[in-house]
C-alpha cells in the first residue's frame, strides 16, 4: 500500500531508527526492549492512523488491488454448495459475470456478481470484469429464476464499469443496463447488493437496485472512475486524485450522501491482508440484513425499496 | 489517363455570400441556403435533404401538444450536494447554463393534449450542461411519471444528453435507478411509455429511460449509443465503420421500433397511442390502407 501523507516518510524513519537500534544493541550486548516497545506503539498507532485516513485516491487503489478478494474468492468462504449457472439464453456466457445457487447458514440464495481475473489469461476471459450485455442478460434471467422460487438475491459488485465495444453496442449494453435496473426494482424477494471492490458507473448499478445497498470499508463506487472525470472536466488525466477527491466516492461518502445503508469493515490494512476475516464479516453483515428484511412483507419491501431510491438526489424549489 | 482530367476549380473566396444570419441558415449537410421561417415551418428539417437540425425543448413541446399545456415541477433548481469544483465550481456552471438554455435544468416536463390525448411530457434540453442527467433531471422525470400514474394518462419522454452529471457524482448515477423504479410503476399498471430518441442520446440516460419505452421511437441518423464513440474508439484502438450508433444501425440490431422523420413524429407517435389505449384510428384512416 503506498501512504502519500507526510507520516509517510515520518513512518519509514521511524521504522529505520527501530531496526537501527536493534543492531546496535545487539552489537554491544544492551537491553533496549523498554525502548525498542514504545518506539513499535509509536509506528503501530502511525499505521494505524494512516490506513483510517487514507486519501480517496488511496482508497480507489485500495479497492483495485490485485490480491483484493473477488466475487468467486467470497463466494467460497462466506458461501457453501455453489452451484454456477451459465448463459443468456440468447447469444452467449459471459464470464465477467458469475452467478449460481449457493447457500449461506444452510439457506438457498442466489448469488452473482462481477468477477475480475488475477493474470492476463484469466483477465482475457473475464474481460477484466465488464461485462457485455450477455453478462447482464444473465443475471437478470437468475434474479428472476430466484423470484420464481421465492429466494433472496445477493448480488457482489466489483467492476470498472460496463465494456465500451463494438459487439457491446451492437447487442445492446444500454438496453440490458436499463432493463435490468427496471425489473430489479420489480422483484419481491429480499435483495441485497454489496460493493466489494470496484462500483464503475452503470455496468455496477446493473446489480445495485436492492433493498440494501453495502459497501466495503475500501471499496468505491463512482458514476465515472477519477481518470475518466479528469480528463474531461480537468482537461488532464493527471487531474485524477482531484477528480477523486470531489467524486466523493469512497464507504463514508456514500453512506453521508445516503446512497448506501451500511459498511462492511475489513480487517486493518484492507481486504487482500486477510480474505477469510473479511469474508467472515461479509458474511455477519449479510446475515443480519436478511434477518432484518425477512421481517418485512414482501409488498411493503418493494415500497420500502422504491422510497429510498425515490429519496436520492439533492434539489431545491425556486 | 490523369493529364486529360480537367482541372478541379477552386472556389474563389469572392463568391462567398455573407448571410444576415437571422433570416437565412445555410443546412449544416447538404448547404442548401434555407429561409429561416421557412425551415421553421418545416420543423427544423432541411426541405432539400432531410437533414435534422437539433432543436430546443420548447419546440418538442409545441411540435407535440395541440395548443395549450401544464409545466411540472418548473421551479426545481439543482443544489450543490458535492460541493463540486472542477475548474469552475458547479454552481457557476449552473448559472451559465441557466442563461444560455433557461431555468429548466436539463429537461422539461408538461402535460397536454397530444392529438386528443391527455399526456404527459418530458423533454430533454442538450443546451443544458449537454443534457446531462443530476437530480433535478432525475427527480422531473420521476414526479411526471408519478403524475402519468396518478392520471393514468401516457408518458412520452424526448431524450437527448451525453448522460450522467459528473458534478453530482454518485447522487447523478442514482438518478437512473430513480427512473427506473418510477418507470418499473407504469409498466405494472399497463400505461403507455414511449420513449423518443433524438441526437445525441448517449450514457446514463440511454441506459435508463431511453431505452426503456413500450417502443422506442428515433429520429433519423440520430446518434444513439451507452459508450460515446470517443471512449469506445481508445478502448477498441480502432476507428468505428460509418453509420455506427446511429439510429438506422439501432433499428437493424433491433434497439429500436422505428425511425421517423420529425414531420410525421405526432402524427405517428398518436397511432401508436391509440392502438395501446384502445381508441378508434383517425377519421381519415378508418377505411384506408394506412397511407397518410
Amino acid at each position: 500500500m503506498s501512504l502519500q501523507h507526510e507520516d509517510a516518510g515520518y513512518l519509514s524513519r521511524l521504522e529505520d531508527q527501530i531496526r537501527q537500534l536493534r543492531d546496535v544493541a545487539a552489537q554491544h550486548g544492551l537491553d533496549v526492549e523498554d525502548e525498542v516497545r514504545l518506539l513499535e506503539d509509536k509506528a503501530a498507532r502511525l499505521r494505524e492512523e494512516s490506513y483510517h485516513n487514507l486519501s480517496a485516491v488511496e482508497r480507489v487503489q485500495m479497492a483495485r488491488h490485485p490480491k483484493r478478494p473477488f466475487t468467486l474468492d467470497y463466494i467460497d468462504r462466506a458461501f457453501t454448495d455453489f452451484v454456477e449457472l451459465h448463459g443468456d439464453r440468447s447469444f452467449r456466457n459471459d464470464d465477467a459475470i458469475v452467478c449460481g445457487w449457493a447457500r449461506i447458514e444452510g439457506r438457498s440464495v442466489m448469488v452473482m456478481g462481477h468477477q475480475k481475473g488475477r493474470d492476463m489469461k484469466e483477465n482475457l476471459r473475464r474481460n477484466f470484469g465488464m461485462p457485455h450485455p450477455e453478462g447482464y442478460r444473465k443475471s437478470l434471467r437468475l434474479m428472476q429464476q430466484a423470484e420464481k422460487f421465492g429466494h433472496p438475491i445477493i448480488t457482489l459488485i466489483d467492476t470498472p464499469g460496463a465494456y465500451p465495444g463494438l459487439g457491446a453496442e451492437e447487442r445492446g449494453q444500454a438496453e440490458a443496463i436499463a432493463r435490468n435496473l427496471r425489473e430489479m426494482a420489480r422483484l419481491r424477494v429480499p435483495v441485497i447488493a454489496v460493493v466489494i471492490g470496484e462500483g464503475g458507473s452503470g455496468g455496477a448499478l446493473a446489480l445495485g437496485v436492492a433493498d440494501r445497498v453495502l459497501m466495503l470499508e475500501n471499496s468505491v463506487y463512482s458514476v465515472i472512475s477519477p481518470e475518466g472525470c479528469a480528463a474531461i472536466l480537468w482537461k488532464t488525466a493527471g487531474a485524477k486524485d482531484k477528480a477523486a477527491e470531489a467524486l466523493k466516492l469512497t464507504a463514508t461518502d456514500l453512506a453521508a450522501l445516503n446512497v448506501i445503508d451500511d459498511i462492511v469493515p475489513e480487517p486493518m490494512g484492507g481486504a487482500h491482508t486477510d480474505w477469510d476475516a473479511t469474508a467472515g464479516a461479509l458474511r455477519v453483515a449479510l446475515l443480519r440484513h436478511l434477518a432484518e428484511l425477512d421481517a418485512v412483507s414482501p409488498d411493503e419491501r418493494r415500497q420500502q425499496r422504491w422510497r429510498k431510491f425515490e429519496a436520492m438526489g439533492e434539489w431545491v424549489e425556486a | 489517363m490523369s493529364w486529360f482530367r480537367k482541372p478541379k476549380q477552386k472556389l474563389s473566396g469572392g463568391e462567398r455570400r455573407d448571410l444576415p444570419s437571422d433570416v437565412f441558415d445555410k443546412c449544416p449537410r447538404c448547404g442548401e441556403i434555407l429561409y429561416r421561417a421557412r425551415l421553421e415551418q418545416n420543423m427544423f428539417v432541411c426541405p432539400a435533404c432531410a437533414f435534422h437540425n437539433r432543436i430546443s425543448a420548447e419546440e418538442y413541446i409545441r411540435l407535440f401538444i395541440d395548443d395549450e399545456y401544464d409545466e411540472h415541477s418548473g421551479d426545481l433548481r439543482s443544489g450543490d450536494p458535492l460541493d463540486f469544483v472542477d475548474l469552475k465550481p458547479y454552481p457557476q456552471r449552473l448559472e451559465a447554463a441557466e442563461r444560455k438554455a433557461g431555468g429548466g435544468d436539463a429537461v422539461r416536463a408538461v402535460s397536454g393534449d397530444l392529438d386528443g390525448i391527455p399526456v404527459c411530457l418530458a423533454v430533454m434540453d442538450f443546451e443544458f450542461i449537454g443534457g446531462s442527467m443530476g437530480s433535478v433531471v432525475g427527480e422531473k422525470i420521476a414526479r411526471l411519471a408519478r403524475h402519468s400514474l396518478a392520471e393514468r394518462r401516457p408518458l412520452i419522454i424526448v431524450s437527448a444528453s451525453g448522460g450522467a452529471r459528473m458534478m453530482e457524482g454518485i447522487l447523478s448515477l442514482m438518478q437512473m435507478a430513480k427512473t427506473s423504479v418510477a418507470l418499473a410503476q407504469l409498466h405494472e399498471a399497463g400505461i403507455p411509455y414511449i420513449s423518443v430518441l433524438t441526437d445525441p442520446t448517449t450514457g446514463g440516460v440511454t441506459a435508463s429511460y431511453a431505452m426503456l419505452g413500450d417502443v422506442n421511437i428515433a429520429e433519423p441518423e440520430a446518434l444513439i449509443g451507452f459508450a460515446g464513440p470517443r471512449v469506445i474508439e481508445q478502448t477498441i484502438k480502432q476507428e468505428l465503420p460509418e453509420g455506427f450508433q446511429r439510429s438506422e444501425f439501432l433499428l437493424e440490431h433491433g434497439m429500436i421500433d422505428f425511425i421517423v422523420d420529425r414531420r410525421e413524429l405526432k402524427f405517428e407517435v398518436a397511432r401508436v397511442l391509440r392502438h395501446m389505449l384502445g381508441l378508434p384510428a383517425p377519421v381519415e384512416q378508418a377505411n384506408g390502407n394506412g397511407a397518410a
